[in-house]
């Protein structure tokens, strides 16, 4: 023991603080939102000490699941809005890692400008999200909006109404959020196009492989590694992904996805409820945590160690 | 380390692109088409809300677009003046509760990302899935809790409270970048400055955070994005009060039910995006990430 501790006591001090904001700004809030999934917590019975009144709220068992999860529509119409969810996600994500592949793919070429291309495809990423939320509100605007009056000008007469109460809007959000995305996956797949070896092109080039051979056996080999990472960071952040949404339609059915919903219990109602909320909160953690499991599985299969 | 491949971190960025002989006129036209297509659409929004921001309120909705309509900087002297919200309070707001969250996060997670490059301890591998999997947490689980031990400690509405909740995002996302970059920089500096008598605080402190300083300098960037662009958190837990909002919650005025002021919301929205977008550039030469560097070590 003594022997251990001189070994690692200097690295445990390093991480000790880390690891203490972790617990305390993570792990114990997590197991107190599981506990309160278990209850009826809301604004009217929570502890709140500016107006010296104690917790009043009972446990309520499985209630709350129950209630969630038979997709009851005063509880958000749990599996219909996860069907959205998934949408919302797999769309994003695949446009990010396509065009965001696409891009890097020719700014790895050398070609005249190459820089300025760079510093402009990156622009998105440099706007705060919220205000690129509100320019494309702008944007979409059904009577006034550029894009609109765009599609007037071109012939079709009758645009859809973006942000409206229909599948326009999930369509709209979706387009902003791709937007965002791109320049984040393209810096990335740019920077695995880099480690790429040189001389892998060159021997098969010399071998007589066409380009798309070489891209199918040599560039999407090598940027496996990168490609799995940033996917699944991209699902983890596009599922929890809340500002745009929030932002843009508001509390709007028809872009309603798992975390604005649990927003909406949280913050907006009369009763803001607690309870609901956090049994949110914890079936999406759920939904993610077997994702990633399943994830990391199928890429153990493939010889991926991560 | 096999969780290498998850660091998003920050190395010297532009080798030499790989050289190809010649291109067909064709194939030229195609590339730069292409390239261009794609930089209108990323920057036409930007550049649509400054033709915005310089149009009255009233002008900003005709049915036929414009570039200049009765165009002048009245918008900008009104968000400035606070005749619309008090929007420098609101931007004092969002650069103070973005500083603290920087420091504390880069001052934490510096010594953490320097422990999990350098050393094998027992523990290392969850620590380091553990950073991966706070990734996931939806703020929707944690929102309540946190609520609640902000009430408790009486940090509800308070900007100190906030920037405790935004480091548990900020933290181990900085923690993830410094370690990718800690890893860079080789580790015969250690054992020189081992050999020349430091103790391991000392290398880190005197040999290893110098080399650092464009991996710490990047990093604190990325904090400072995630806490001056957050909107959640910093609706639900600052105070009512006008003076006491941060941007992201502040500019939300502009955009009621029925009066959208697009005018003076795209004049300020460009007031706010301006520093970042000016100190993106700065640093964004360094933000070639490394993912892939991570990943070829294996």
């Amino acid at each position: 023991m003594r022997k251990f501790l001189d070994r690692h006591w200097y690295a445990y001090a390093m991480v000790l603080p880390v690891v203490v904001v972790i617990a305390v700004l993570v792990l114990y809030p997590l197991a107190q939102g599981v506990f309160f999934t278990f209850t009826d917590i809301n604004e009217a019975n929570i502890a709140n000490p500016v107006l010296d009144r104690a917790a009043t709220y009972v446990g309520v068992g499985l209630r709350n699941y129950l209630n969630v999860l038979s997709g009851d529509s005063s509880y958000g119409s749990f599996w219909s809005t996860l069907v959205r969810t998934l949408i919302w996600t797999f769309s994003c994500v695949f446009f990010h890692y396509t065009i965001g592949l696409g891009l890097a793919l020719l700014l790895n070429r050398e070609v005249r400008g190459r820089a300025v291309y760079r510093v402009l495809l990156i622009l998105p990423w440099a706007v705060p999200a919220f205000i690129s939320a509100f320019t494309w509100k702008y944007m979409f605007n059904a009577q006034y909006g550029i894009i609109n009056q765009g599609l007037r000008a071109i012939g079709f007469d009758d645009p859809p109404v973006w942000l409206g109460q229909n599948d326009w809007a999930l369509v709209a959000v979706i387009v902003v959020n791709v937007w965002l995305g791109v320049p984040f996956m393209m810096v990335a797949l740019l920077g695995g196009l880099q480690a790429i070896p040189a001389d892998l092109y060159e021997a098969a080039e010399v071998d007589g492989a066409t380009p798309w051979q070489r891209f199918r056996h040599i560039t999407l080999p090598g940027l496996q590694s990168v490609s799995s990472t940033v996917v699944l960071l991209g699902i983890i952040w596009t599922f929890n992904m809340f500002a745009i949404i929030y932002l843009i339609t508001g509390p709007n059915p028809n872009t309603r996805i798992l975390v604005t919903y649990a927003f909406e219990r949280f913050f907006s109602g009369a009763s803001r409820d607690y309870a609901i909320a956090s049994t949110y909160g914890v079936l999406i953690l759920s939904v993610l945590l077997v994702f990633a499991g399943v994830y990391r599985r199928a890429l153990r299969k493939q010889g991926e160690v991560w | 380390m096999t969780l290498d491949a998850s660091s998003l971190q920050v190395v010297q960025p532009d080798r030499k692109p790989q050289r190809r002989k010649s291109r067909s006129l064709g194939a030229s036209i195609g590339l730069h088409g292409a390239l261009a297509i794609a930089s209108l659409i990323a920057v036409f929004p930007v550049f649509w809300v400054l033709v915005t921001s310089f149009k009255p309120d009233a002008r900003a909705v005709e049915t036929t677009p414009k570039l200049f309509n009765e165009s002048s900087v009245d918008n900008y002297v009104d968000v400035l003046s606070g005749d619309k919200g008090s929007f420098l309070s609101w931007f004092g707001n969002s650069v103070l509760i973005a500083l603290m969250t920087t420091v504390i996060a880069v001052f934490l997670s510096a010594t953490t990302g320097y422990a999990a490059s350098r050393f094998r301890f027992p523990g290392k591998r969850p620590l380091l899935l553990s950073f991966l999997v706070v990734q996931m947490f939806p703020f929707a689980v944690l929102i309540v809790p946190l609520y609640n031990i902000l009430l408790t400690l009486g940090l509800q509405g308070q900007q100190f409270g906030l920037v405790l909740v935004y480091c548990t995002t900020a933290v181990p996302f900085c923690t993830y970048m410094l370690k990718g970059y800690f890893d860079t920089i080789p580790n015969d500096i250690d054992e020189a400055g081992r050999v020349d008598g430091l103790s391991p605080f000392g290398v880190f402190w005197r040999l290893v955070l110098p080399l650092a300083r464009p991996g710490l300098a990047v990093t604190a960037f990325y904090a400072f994005l995630t806490a001056w662009g957050e909107v959640a958190f910093a609706s639900a837990f600052l105070s009512a009060a006008d003076e006491s909002k941060t941007l992201a919650v502040g500019l939300q005025v502009f955009v009621q039910q029925n009066r959208t002021e697009w005018g003076h919301l795209a004049a300020a929205s460009i007031l706010v995006a301006i520093p970042a977008i000016a100190v993106f550039y700065l640093v964004q030469r360094f933000l070639v990430t490394g993912l892939a560097s991570g990943a070829v070590k294996g």
